[in-house]
């Protein structure tokens, strides 16, 4: 099985330099995003059918490549093969997408060649059993998906965001980096299998557990290490920027389960509180920045903080049940975690993708430019629809699913001994609440702005349908959105032995239950049943529709708009997304973005027009970022002069180094 | 036997519900007009106003899309499904599994974003600020009663409402300071939630503070019928909500004879007329606030919702 995967990967890697030569083809992104889906494919199936089968058997390993007293270990077992087959998934769905999409590619030579090693470097990532593979598979996805961002480089912004990442990166990839070289100890043991059987001190795992936050964090993009992600995610083509908020981030959630859950040995009652205070406030505090947005792309890139925040708020509430030995609650909250982690691959990737198609078809990203989509193109309208409400989280969709179960965790927290605990789940439960009604406000207006209304620009006026391999995509991905929505149980199922094999129990199992309901913990205690809920809103939908079309009038006629009696012809006359978001930028902006609204009004008798500008300030840019960057700019104007020095002034700075070396050695 | 007796019960429930909403809003408007002195429209009027609009002709605005017209549907086909969930006369139905306390409150969510999109799909003005109001008020709304649910679910020990209820009318329920807070959180996010006075009037027109009527404008015919008949719908699920866990006095117990069953539909009528009378009494002695004092009125709801969960936290008898 593993030597399959190994063969799919080895493929993806072969694929990569051919990948310049196909770029001066013609036919050649079809070739190789052709090839890169029907990679995705198989090593998809292979990660489910490792997954379902019974008797589950973990398949491990060794190549000779990599350090020659270790060698490269790779092994598939339930946490890999369930994150092999979400990384899969979302490969072939952009693979599959971008089989119409990359045709538009300007310059194909910039994206073919680094496409299918960046999806090679995230399998790598999930399959690797030795913190050196692991190391330079993570270090690898992160140089291939910024060569990505940066393949449209005549852009400003996409140098300075490829310039935000690159840095980033390499701070996540060292904190990870040191984290291993803690767990390892002294001895070095860097596969994973010793570094299982050697414990840690208490103060050491606490330190391994920070790392990992900092490291897989900021890949992930919780707050406040989150400056690079709504920069570089949009930058990069569209089905990339799909790929890397929909998966990538995802290969980060496994790299923390990886070595908080499994590699760290039984977890401390002070380790959620941390998680959890990282995850509650990114998930309300990224919903926030989306809405202030109005670039679609990257609204979306700050709605995947937020998501990522619910995930990391569940493996929180895993990490504080397990912790205090009430398994069968932590398998609830992880296997919630999981399953989120599955929709939002799903739904981000769907509306990125859909955001591809929106730039294909008009060339912007500006949401305020857009409009009255729906008529131009139908199709791709009904797609992202479906996505808006998944990932608004509202029934019948995949994302209510996994935010209930995530509440339904939350409601049996009362019983966790712990004060820090007791104070701060109730606080983490209504930051959570709040997030999923800033999403759904935040994707009525991207909804709304771009797809309804009248068109506001010739752009927006003259698009037409996207090409029939992005439809489909598209359609696929809400077809799942749904499936995953309304028949949860089967989901839940087979992550059972993923959390079997991390928190030591598992969910119920639910696919017996009658109407296939699902039952997190006892029928009085909590239900739901997705699919009768659906069943019911579509049967009581048609009999309306029917008993009045039949009983009473289904007579219509087209008449220009009421708009109380003053339409006006003109789109500009329509809310913006800006002017939209207006009254929630002074509910919370006011105090979190220092939001402010400036009307400039013109002198009595200018013709000039009055403008109103808002001046929005990032509060962890300017309270982190920016003193950082100020600090290193002031070190290296200063350090600067050792690079005018006469040669003896350097000879003495050696023997000084010299002499200073050997009296550290002396002690 | 027992399939039959629980399809029945579920079947009365539903359209007990569609037929007794528009009477619930008839006869809070009769109170509040006899408040002022005024005659009132008879009871029946909302029936007669339903009636009327279904048989006339849809006015679509010249730019609506299919969603535009597949919107009342949706609309009231989730407010109904919700509205059917909640328990009224009696605890046991069929379906209340099928989506419990929070399950409920999200499809009355998928509700209004479906109605905040059609609200902008004609791209007028007037839709667009009653949209982006809307998202607004039910961004704090949503949240303060998830929150008030979270502290009820952690008192009851679910979060199924059949369960809640059953709970609500045992003795052990006891009197706590938390279920007090949940109340007045409840009341205030169903204030909200409905439209009524103070934070939007439903009886006003062409106002500039108007939310739910501007987001309808376009709406004529049997869409408009429809989108009134929800609205109604969702007072009557909310008064219900309210009285199935605060006034749990009377309700029938599952499996229930049909004597009981009728204790339960008078003490069920009696309580909507309770609410509504309180509804109409609160709405008359009230002045609207400006917009930009309903996340003070709201906020107020979730803190409230915030104590209420913190207590049960922290204190298993609060």
């Amino acid at each position: 099985m593993i030597a399959l995967a190994l063969v799919c990967v080895a493929v993806l890697l072969v694929l990569a330099p051919l990948g310049i030569g196909f770029a001066m083809h013609a036919r050649g992104s079809t070739i190789v995003y052709g090839s890169s889906l029907a990679v995705s494919v198989s090593l998809c199936t292979i990660a489910l059918v490792d997954l379902l089968d019974p008797t589950r058997p973990i398949f491990s390993t060794v190549l000779p490549v990599g350090l020659p007293w270790l060698g490269a270990h790779f092994r598939i077992d339930a946490l890999s093969a369930f994150f092999l087959a979400v990384v899969n998934f979302g490969g072939a769905a952009a693979s599959l997408f971008a089989l119409g999409y990359g045709r538009h590619e300007a310059a194909p030579g910039r994206v073919l060649p680094f496409y299918p090693a960046y999806l090679a470097a995230m399998n790598i990532v999930v399959m690797a059993d030795d913190a050196f593979t692991f190391l330079v598979a993570w270090e690898f996805m992160s140089l291939a998906s910024w060569a990505l961002v940066v393949s449209h480089h005549r852009d400003s912004e996409n140098i300075r965001a490829g310039y935000v990442y690159l840095l980033m990166a390499s701070f996540g990839t060292l904190a990870l980096l040191l984290a291993f070289g803690v767990l390892a100890g002294s001895g070095g043991h860097y596969d994973f299998e010793a570094i299982r059987a050697t414990p840690l001190t208490s103060l050491l795992s606490g330190t391994v557990l920070l790392l990992a936050l900092l490291g897989a964090g900021s890949k992930a993009g919780l707050v406040p290490l989150h400056a690079w992600l709504p920069l570089a995610h949009p930058a990069a083509p569209s089905h990339v920027s799909g790929l890397m908020s929909g998966v990538m981030t995802k290969v980060a959630v496994y790299g923390f389960v990886r070595i908080v859950f499994d590699l760290l040995g039984p977890p401390e009652w002070w380790w959620s509180i941390a998680v959890l205070a990282i995850g509650g406030p990114s998930a309300t505090l990224g919903v926030l920045y989306a809405l202030m947005q109005r670039d679609i792309k990257r609204v979306l890139a700050y709605s995947t903080i937020e998501n990522i925040g619910i995930i990391f708020v569940g493996l929180g509430l895993a990490l504080a049940f397990k912790a205090e030995g009430m398994a069968w609650v932590a398998a609830l909250a992880f296997t919630a975690a999981l399953f989120h982690v599955l929709n939002h691959a799903a739904f981000k990737s769907l509306l990125f993708f859909g955001a591809g198609a929106l730039l294909n078809a008009t060339g912007e990203r500006d949401m305020e430019k857009l409009g009255g989509l729906i008529h131009r193109m139908p199709q791709t309208a009904a797609a992202m629809l479906i996505g808006c409400v998944a990932i608004s989280a509202l029934p019948p969709f995949n994302g209510f699913v996994s935010e209930w179960l995530t509440f339904q965790a939350i409601l049996l927290s009362p019983q966790l001994p712990s004060w820090g605990l007791k104070l701060i789940i109730p606080a983490v439960g209504g930051l959570l609440a709040l997030a999923a009604a800033l999403a759904a406000a935040c994707f009525v207006k991207l909804y709304g702005i771009s797809f309804l209304g009248r068109a506001r620009t010739a752009a927006a006026n003259e698009a037409t349908e996207v090409d029939v391999f992005s439809r489909l995509t598209l359609f696929a991905l809400a077809a799942f959105c749904l499936v995953a929505g309304i028949l949860p149980g089967l989901f839940i199922d087979a992550l059972a032995p993923v959390a079997k094999v991390m928190v030591g129990n598992s969910m119920p199992q639910q696919s017996g239950l009658e109407w296939l309901t699902i039952v997190p913990i006892a029928e009085s205690r909590s239900s739901y049943n997705g699919l009768l809920v659906f069943a019911f809103v579509l049967l009581s939908g048609s009999i309306a529709s029917l008993a009045i079309h039949r009983l009473a009038s289904d007579r219509f006629r087209r008449a220009p708009a009421w708009d109380c009696g003053f339409p006006d012809a003109n789109p500009a006359i329509q809310y913006t997304a800006s002017s939209f978001s207006q009254p929630i930028r002074r509910v919370f902006g006011s105090t979190i973005f220092a939001a402010r609204e400036i009307g400039e009004m013109p002198p009595p008798g200018s013709s000039v027009p009055a403008r109103l500008v808002v001046d929005l300030h990032d509060p962890i840019w300017d309270a982190l970022y920016a003193p950082i960057g100020k600090t290193i700019g002031f070190a290296t104007e200063h350090i600067n002069i050792l690079q005018f020095l006469t040669i003896r002034r350097y000879l003495t700075l050696v023997f000084v180094a010299l002499i200073a070396l050997l009296v550290v050695l002396a002690l | 036997m027992r399939m039959i007796h629980d399809l029945v019960s579920q079947g009365v429930q539903m359209l007990l519900v569609l037929s007794l909403a528009p009477l619930l809003t008839g006869f809070v408007r009769k109170i509040k007009a006899q408040l002022l002195r005024r005659q009132g429209p008879p009871l029946l009027q909302p029936y007669r106003d339903l009636v009327r609009l279904m048989r006339k002709d849809v006015v679509l605005a010249a730019n609506a899309s299919w969603l535009f017209r597949a919107i009342p549907y949706i609309i009231f086909a989730g407010t109904w499904v919700a509205a059917s969930l909640v328990p009224t006369f009696g605890s046991g139905l069929m379906f209340s599994w099928s989506a419990d306390l929070i399950a409920i409150i999200a499809l009355l969510g998928s509700a209004r974003f479906f109605l905040a999109l059609a609200g902008m799909d004609v791209g007028t003005a007037f839709g667009g600020i009653g949209s982006s109001r809307e998202v607004m008020i039910a961004s704090l709304a949503e949240p303060a009663i998830l929150i008030t649910v979270f502290a009820v679910a952690m008192i009851a020990g679910s979060t199924q409402l059949s369960t809640i209820a059953e709970f609500m009318g045992s003795s052990a329920v006891g009197l706590r300071v938390s279920l007090g807070m949940a109340l007045i959180a409840l009341t205030i996010v169903a204030i909200a939630e409905n439209g009524r006075i103070p934070v939007d009037n439903p009886a006003t027109h062409l106002e500039l503070t108007m939310v739910h009527e501007a987001m309808v404008l376009e709406y004529s015919g049997r869409h408009l019928a429809l989108i009134d008949l929800s609205s109604q719908l969702k007072l009557l699920l909310y008064l219900s909500l309210i009285a199935c866990i605060f006034m749990p006095w009377g309700a029938a117990a599952p499996e229930a004879r049909i004597d009981a069953l009728t204790i339960g539909a008078v003490a069920y009528i009696v309580k909507l007329a309770a609410c509504g009378l309180a509804l109409a009494v609160f709405e008359t002695s009230i002045a609207k606030m400006r917009v930009f004092r309903i996340p003070e009125f709201l906020g107020a709801a979730l803190m409230l919702a915030l104590l209420a969960t913190l207590l049960r936290f922290v204190s298993g008898s609060l």
